[in-house]
């Protein structure tokens, strides 16, 4: 294999890791929000939730499909694999994100009786975190691939180990919409969030230990990425990151920081998806389609790696310009309506 | 896997992509609209300008959201049920998709929380830039989207080795033969069909004589766009036309319901055509009139449907159909367009009342003839998805029937929840209109996309 064969594969894994990992970031909070509405009944405590995310999700949203897309240009095959694999709970993924998208428009015109678009916001978000949590639990376990085609059941990610990771995912997200509340608001729901934080983020590091423990105990080949001498010393700085991540949340939660336990959630979340990634590398689709296996012809790599050079850090740019625009705090009553 | 589970799958792909539809041939020229009001607002400084800019920003919110939902559907519905179709032509169409997503996507939802939120966040001329690159997001959008599906059409700088396509030039893909067409014709008929939305509106607030100074802003805008756009609109369609009849001779011979080759054709005006028999029953039809289309002379020839083999040819009733149906929509746009710029002309126009109270029901002709138009050019290409390289029924995914059936009825159930909902709403800010809401947040917070709905429900309540 060349080298433009070898590495190119490999630089577009990079590039659609990082807008995955964006995703689950940005949309991340957006949807830990509406998993927490059943947890916030008072209206204009929902408004203000509502009102800090309410600029920035439609271009949160956008890096699914840069995910999704990125996958289809760069790894055809894989694409072809994965989604049918995973058929039932992307499908329902996106009928959730239907309803929790909508509701950022219809609840307000639907009040005084925007119950129902309360209800499609929660559990839209609630539907779709989980579904993503099974689609990525399944994805993990393995695909059953023949002639490089899906050839497993449609129900093959009903299993024990994708419903716990769907499970964890809902209190992730949860996690980082409550230390975005940390951040972004102040008063009560504030005060409420950052106890909340707390709780969820020993539940998240619970989850994390557990997926740590059972993905080895599952999967042999993960086992021996681990804990074998030298992989051993050099993939040692992970589980210390994350422990120091865990303390700065909690850190930040006790002492009235506004910043930190959301940027350390944040890490959190990015050394378990790091973990994950590490577990599988270089198999695009568990445990038999590499990389390579899957990749899109080098012309066709290179003429949208092109366009990932030019346009990334414009839209970088101009994201951060947004977020810059619209931060500070969220009040109560001088939202956005 | 069957052929029903083709179909099904067929089904539940026209049935979410026709839905999603609506949405971006709406905003694409509403986006422009909403950017050529606030320009002119900077430029005249006249108020009612920036009213109306708000009020279709507020719009444009419901739509845009509705678009953006149903469209992430299609972009994963491709691997979740056409699996096949992405590995075939994965190499050279997954770029065009991945462009959009780069250029267009990005650079309107992006901007779209600046237009929505920033009215009084960002200086003036910030918010109307944001205006713009929204407008000029959804145009790109339409350029690569148009790209891809013209490819699909007439596939062009590729090879096919072992039955999977490769790109070999990517002007060539980009620019294949049918794309300039396709997306003029796409294109102007977006702004077609927003600017009928736009003179209807008007229309309906002039008939029942409210905001007369917005009204007649908006009678002029759409009246004029849907003057000039109407006719062009029939000279690129018939370009696209012969476009096709060059690349897709089976399309044009079921377009037409055009059996024979070896006599000119007749214009069909109606007729039932019997795919069996091959021929059609009660036909009404102008003879030589299509090849005079077709050929520029009414003993020209063009190649009938029985030229192709019976499995290589589209369902034809559903293609004729929908080609008259659009064809209809068109005559009656050109219509309302002639007749409008002549009482603009004679200055009666605002005096019109049976003008105007037929034009305020124009708005949903752009609609129905984008949805017929686009049966007649996806219908048309069938057996083929990408034409010559794929077959329709050997793209689906290798998911079960049970699968399929059980999604498409909960895409029914969500999708008929949710967007008539929103069409209704639309309808509620409408109803509402362009009242001062410049003026009325210039101290406070920008305002809520939907705020004029919930006002509007209150007044009502209070109404009743």
């Amino acid at each position: 294999m060349d080298a433009i064969h070898y590495w190119l594969p490999v630089l577009w894994a990079a590039i659609i890791g990082a807008a995955v990992a964006l995703y689950v970031i940005l949309d991340g909070f957006d949807l830990g929000l509406g998993i927490l509405f059943p947890f916030t009944p008072e209206e204009e405590r929902r408004d203000v939730m509502m009102n800090s995310v309410a600029p920035f999700w439609d271009g949160n949203e956008t890096w699914l499909v840069l995910g999704g897309g990125g996958l289809f240009v760069a790894f055809p095959l894989a694409y072809a694999v994965i989604m049918p694999a995973l058929y039932l709970p992307i499908i329902i993924m996106l009928l959730g994100l239907i309803f929790r998208g909508v509701a950022f428009e219809f609840r307000w015109t639907a009040k005084p009786n925007h119950e129902f678009w309360d209800k499609a916001f929660a559990y839209g978000s609630i539907t779709a975190a989980f579904m993503q949590g099974v689609v990525l639990g399944g994805y993990l376990q393995g695909i059953n691939v023949q002639n490089n085609a899906f050839a497993g059941g449609t129900f093959d990610w009903f299993a024990p180990f994708p419903l716990f990771t769907g499970a964890a995912l809902v209190v992730g997200y949860a996690l980082l919409g409550t230390t975005w509340l940390v951040m972004k608001t102040e008063g009560e729901l504030a005060v409420n969030a950052r106890r909340w934080s707390k709780y969820l983020l020993l539940a998240v590091l619970v989850i994390m230990a557990i997926v740590s423990l059972w993905t080895p105990l599952l999967f042999e080949r993960i086992a021996e990425r681990w804990f074998t001498w030298p992989n051993l010393l050099y993939l040692s700085p992970v589980p210390l990151l994350t422990a120091l991540a865990a303390f700065a949340c909690w850190y930040g939660l006790n002492s009235g920081r506004e910043v930190l336990p959301f940027v350390s959630a944040v890490s959190l979340f990015l050394l378990g998806f790091l973990g994950l990634a590490i577990s599988n590398v270089p198999y695009l689709v568990p445990p038999t389609l590499t990389f390579w296996d899957t990749a899109a012809v080098p012309e066709s790599q290179i003429f949208m790696l092109i366009g990932v050079l030019v346009m990334l850090p414009m839209i970088i740019g101009y994201t951060v310009y947004v977020y810059w625009t619209f931060r500070g705090k969220v009040r109560e009553g001088e939202g956005y309506h | 896997m069957d052929l029903d589970a083709v179909l099904l799958a067929r089904i539940q792909f026209a049935f979410t992509i026709s839905f999603h539809i609506i949405f971006p041939s709406f905003t694409i020229g509403l986006a422009a609209f909403i950017a050529t009001l606030l320009v002119r607002w900077r430029l005249t400084g006249r108020e009612h300008l920036r009213r109306l800019a708000r009020f279709w920003t507020k719009i444009f919110a419901v739509s845009f959201a509705m678009g953006v939902v149903s469209g992430i559907v299609l972009s994963y519905q491709i691997g979740t049920n056409w699996s096949n179709f992405s590995v075939v032509v994965g190499n050279v169409l997954g770029p065009l998709l991945g462009y959009e997503v780069l250029t267009a996507f990005f650079l309107e939802a992006t901007f779209l929380g600046i237009l929505l939120f920033g009215w009084n966040r960002v200086p003036p001329n910030i918010h109307v830039l944001a205006a713009i690159l929204v407008a000029v997001g959804t145009s790109l959008s339409a350029f690569w989207i148009l790209s891809a599906n013209s490819w699909m059409q007439t596939p062009a700088g590729h090879e096919v080795r072992n039955g999977i396509a490769y790109p070999v030039d990517w002007l060539a893909v980009i620019f294949n033969p049918s794309f300039p067409y396709r997306f003029a014709h796409m294109f102007t008929a977006a702004y077609l069909t927003t600017s009928l939305v736009v003179l209807a509106v008007g229309a309906r607030y002039l008939m029942k004589g409210r905001f007369p100074e917005e009204a007649k802003t908006m009678l002029h805008m759409g009246l004029g766009m849907v003057a000039i756009l109407a006719p062009l609109q029939v000279l690129i369609g018939d370009q696209h036309g012969l476009n096709t009849l060059e690349h897709q001779p089976a399309k044009i011979a079921a377009i037409e319901s055009h059996w024979d080759g070896s006599k000119p054709g007749a214009l069909v005006l109606f007729a039932i055509p019997n795919e069996k028999e091959e021929r059609n029953s009660f036909e009404i039809a102008i003879p030589g009139a299509a090849s005079l289309i077709l050929k520029h002379s009414t003993d020209g020839l063009f190649p009938g449907l029985k030229e192709f083999a019976p499995q290589d040819r589209p369902p034809v009733f559903p293609v004729f159909l929908s080609f008259r149906v659009m064809v209809g929509m068109g005559v009656l746009m050109l219509a309302l367009g002639f007749t409008g710029a002549w009482l603009w002309f004679r200055g009666t126009l605002f005096q019109t009342r049976w003008y105007l109270n037929l034009a305020q029901y124009a708005w949903p002709l752009g609609f129905i003839a984008i949805l017929a138009g686009w049966y007649t050019t996806e219908v048309g290409r069938q057996p083929w998805i990408a034409q010559g390289i794929l077959r329709t029924a050997d793209a689906v995914s290798p998911v079960s029937f049970g699968a399929v059936l059980t999604t498409l009825i909960l895409f029914i159930i969500v999708y008929g929840i949710v967007f008539a909902t929103g069409i209704y709403y639309i309808n509620r800010l409408i109803e509402y209109g362009p009242r001062g809401t410049a003026a009325e947040t210039a101290e406070g917070l920008p305002s809520r996309p939907l705020t004029a709905a919930e006002k509007a429900a209150h007044d009502a309540i209070e109404g009743a």
